[in-house]
């Protein structure tokens, strides 16, 4: 198991890597923000600990904050990076 | 079940990977976050498809709190806001991260059968996420202006500390990693990461907050990484991975976009230890400085070929980016040539001037970047600064013993003269003196950006 899921650390690793080539500055805070948002996976840790019945209140609430923490990062993320790059949309079409 | 769940996993995946890379284009950028988004939505489903999973309730409390604080704050957030709001979502992040592992910790009796990778992988994941939270919750002060932009440091103590604080968290972790269950020993973990995330931030000079909030981005990746190798999780560890090196590259970008080493920013303040010193020693001389009026700077561009305007973060404060749209059409229609020169950072992120501009509708092809417009400061009449300080200061180029020698400036003493447009003469986001002020060529113009430039527009109108 660990080394399956070390294979594909390593592998994830090198598409990160591969995918960030040549990123006009410009694009540089929009991409910061969207990488940011796609790390709210950690959303998925919060449900499958508290999904596996967790019990206790302490552990309970803090687990409770952790999702609520992990959505605030997911769709806080997204919105935020869309809004930015809806900022850059209108450019090229704008009025001339 | 748990084959269907790999299965929309690989989906989710493959939708990162896209959406990521459509993010580093410009056309097709909105496209790749919506991509990525909806990656995460069909993640999120198949993990709530897991069997046998209980406290839905509690999950859909979770969630709905994060969704009712997540979506106004993204949705309300002014642009000039945008740079601590992104430090903040980075924070919850790493913030979560912490915390799931101090649950693990409390619900498995200390890692009480689990496998040394686990231990490690959680324990791991546990400092990272609390060096992200705190340094992420230092940043977001910086950035708002609640806490100072100058480097804050304990000097010479400065490496001792944190190797101390680390020392702290890993003994703790090597105490948990040995068998210990006393939940007095995740506590500290978390106490001491909570602690060395606030020393390592807060002697960061303001202006290298955007690559520190990049830098804590790749961080909260990879301990989201060494989750889901705790948890056995494939969807957070791609995910996590992939933030982890995409973030450490777009942060040397970052860092080289500025002509800063990532080592010399985490060391610690501009230039290490003697930044400050000579920042504070430039401030003993007295200097003369030219004022003048709005007419004035009304009459000088209306008369000029080539007007540059230089936006920074004071325009973007004052909400000025209509105004200076205004001004510029005005000029236009009497025939002045008028282009925008963007550094790179200006502002407090990169691309921050371009949203603003774009917004103001000031035309795509006016907006010059550093490279291309330096070589037209020298056939530029005026060059109108309107709150840009750091990127204007010619001491980057000419004195090396100033804290910004080397990072690129614009080139705007090159240009026949110079009107600063500038609240006062505090100093800028790194709190060094700017030689630029104290040109003869130059003449500033005090004021709140957006009025000074109304009233421009006003005299402009009058001529």
């Amino acid at each position: 198991m660990l080394l399956e899921n070390l294979a594909i650390l390593v592998l994830a690793g090198f598409i990160g890597f591969a995918v960030i080539s040549k990123v006009p500055n410009t694009l540089h805070t929009p991409l910061m923000s969207g990488t940011n948002a796609i790390h709210g996976i950690v959303l998925l840790g919060g449900l499958i600990v508290l999904g596996a019945g967790v019990s206790g209140v302490l552990s309970k609430v803090i687990l409770v904050i952790a999702i609520a923490f992990g959505t605030i990062n997911v769709v806080g993320g997204f919105l935020v990076t869309d809004r930015m790059l809806g900022m850059f949309k209108r450019k090229p079409g704008g009025q001339k | 079940m748990t084959t269907a769940r790999t299965a929309l996993y690989i989906v989710a995946f493959a939708l990162f990977i896209y959406g990521l890379m459509g993010l580093t284009g410009p056309r097709t950028a909105v496209r790749g976050n919506w991509i990525a988004a909806t990656g995460m939505v069909i993640a999120i489903i198949a993990t709530l498809l897991t069997p046998n999973m209980s406290n839905w309730v509690l999950i859909a409390l979770g969630i709905i709190l994060g969704a009712l604080v997540g979506v106004p704050a993204a949705r309300q957030v002014k642009m000039t806001a945008m740079p601590q709001m992104v430090a903040l979502f980075n924070g919850v992040g790493g913030g979560a991260v912490a915390l799931i592992a101090w649950a693990e910790f409390r619900h498995s009796d200390g890692f009480t059968g689990d496998p040394a990778y686990v231990i490690v992988a959680s324990l791991f994941a546990t400092i990272i996420g609390a060096i992200s939270f705190w340094g992420s919750l230092v940043a977001f002060g910086k950035l708002q202006d609640i806490l100072p932009g100058r480097p804050i440091s304990v000097g010479e103590f400065q490496q001792p500390l944190n190797a101390v604080l680390l020392a702290g968290a890993v003994g703790c972790s090597i105490a948990i990693g040995a068998g210990q269950k006393n939940q007095a020993l995740i506590i500290g973990v978390l106490l001491f990461s909570a602690a060395l995330g606030l020393v390592l931030v807060l002697p960061i000079g303001g202006a290298d907050m955007p690559v520190v909030v990049s830098m804590l981005n790749a961080c909260t990746g990879l301990s989201a990484a060494a989750t889901g190798l705790a948890l056995n999780n494939t969807a957070m560890i791609v995910a996590g991975m992939i933030v982890g090196a995409s973030g450490s590259i777009l942060t040397r970008e970052m860092a080289k976009a500025m002509n800063r080493s990532i080592v010399s920013i985490v060391a610690g303040g501009f230039g290490g230890g003697g930044g400050t010193a000579i920042a504070a020693a430039g401030n003993g001389v007295e200097r003369t400085v030219r004022a003048t009026s709005a007419s004035d700077a009304a009459i000088l561009m209306a008369y000029a070929n080539r007007v540059i305007v230089v936006p920074g973060y004071g325009m973007a404060v004052a909400q000025a980016q209509h105004v200076v749209r205004d001004m510029a059409k005005l000029l236009e229609d009497r025939g002045v040539e008028v282009s925008y020169a963007i550094h790179p950072v200006a502002g407090r992120m990169p691309g921050h001037m371009n949203v603003l501009l774009a917004e103001a509708d000031v035309p795509y092809d006016q907006l010059k970047d550093m490279d291309d417009v330096n070589d037209e400061f020298a056939r530029t009449d005026v060059a109108l600064v309107v709150g840009a300080n750091d990127v204007t200061n010619p001491a980057a180029r000419s004195d090396p013993s100033s804290p910004i020698h080397g990072m690129p400036i614009l080139d705007v003493d090159h240009a026949k003269s110079v009107i600063v447009l500038k609240r006062s003469m505090n100093t800028g986001f790194a709190g060094i003196e700017n030689p630029l002020y104290h040109d003869p060529r130059t003449s500033m113009l005090f004021g709140d950006a957006k009025k000074m430039v109304s009233e421009v527009i006003e005299e402009l109108k009058a001529i």
